[in-house]
């Protein structure tokens, strides 16, 4: 019973996007197509999705959670600071009719670093490019290890951290797996 | 709110660091959803869960579901067990009520199950 890219992409088309997207927090929805082909490759090649527990950071509508929810995450967590974009992800989750997802309100830039030590992943769509996205670290180890794939038929880069040799008050760490678009 | 995200959440309030955890819950509105029953998710995440901080959140909810204080061995083959951890982390919802950050005294609103954990610029961390 395994879902294909194509029929992940059909469903993502009916998630509901910004109404008024708002420069300055530079929203753009993630597009079906792009974000079926990155779940896709996140799920099936590297098994990160299915009964792990997930954090979406700057989840605005939904689009990655959504996804990640329907192919079998235990729990999906999305992240982010504006709250007209939560209200399209709590309506895009009900209409959905989706039991696995949670959402949190907030600045993921403030917050401690202890907080995803106990995420088996992590997925961003991220704004980039204004000056607060330099301080988008988190107190990752000078040690990791560094893949980058290449998504199915399109240039997108999708990168995976994981982490090789995590210091030891972060043993947690070991198992928790960034993805970043 | 689920009470496994709860059991993710610390105070990110500057200078409380591991002091921030675990948030004091006060719920106004509390909902029961059924959740589907996944055991190999639940076995998973029982070991990366502040067990005594889980107790306590469901018990303060009036939900505590006779979860044991303590973890007793072999929990993972005790399917009724499991169960009762299930629905505790997943089907018991926070849907209005507050989070309190134990250190600062600080409160974060839930409204609509989420929580608003924004800070001002002066609050968070430098």
């Amino acid at each position: 019973k395994k879902m294909k890219r194509k029929e992940l992409e059909s469903f993502l088309q009916q998630v509901d996007g910004f109404e008024k997207p708002k420069l300055l927090l530079e929203q753009y929805p993630t597009r079906p197509h792009i974000a079926a082909c990155m779940l896709y490759t996140i799920h099936n090649t590297y098994d990160d999705i299915e009964n792990k527990v997930v954090g979406d950071l700057g989840c605005g509508c939904g689009m990655l959670s959504i996804g990640t929810a329907m192919l079998g995450a235990g729990l999906c967590v999305g992240f982010d600071i504006d709250e007209d974009a939560l209200e399209i992800f709590s309506r895009n989750v009900a209409e959905f009719e989706l039991t696995n997802i949670d959402m949190i309100q907030c600045n993921v830039c403030s917050l401690s670093d202890t907080m995803f030590k106990s995420f088996d992943t992590i997925i961003m769509n991220p704004p980039f490019g204004t000056k607060h996205n330099k301080e988008l670290r988190y107190d990752l180890p000078a040690s990791y290890r560094f893949h980058k794939k290449k998504t199915v038929d399109i240039e997108v880069d999708l990168i995976r951290f994981s982490f090789k040799d995590p210091p030891p008050h972060t043993d947690n760490l070991k198992q928790l797996k960034i993805y970043l678009k | 709110m689920k009470l496994l995200t709860h059991n993710l959440l610390s105070s990110h309030v500057r200078g409380v660091g591991p002091r921030g955890f675990p948030l004091r819950i006060q719920a106004t509105e509390v909902r029961v959803s059924p959740v589907d029953f996944n055991p190999d998710f639940v076995t998973r995440m029982i070991p990366k869960m502040e067990w005594t901080a889980l107790v306590e959140a469901a018990e303060s909810l009036g939900h505590l579901s006779e979860l044991p204080r303590e973890l007793a061995e072999g929990y993972e083959k005790d399917e009724e067990f499991l169960r009762k951890v299930h629905h505790v982390l997943l089907e018991v919802e926070v849907v209005e009520g507050t989070l309190q950050c134990p250190e600062s005294g600080r409160l974060f609103p839930i409204s609509r199950g989420i929580p608003n954990m924004l800070l001002s610029d002066e609050e968070a961390a430098s």
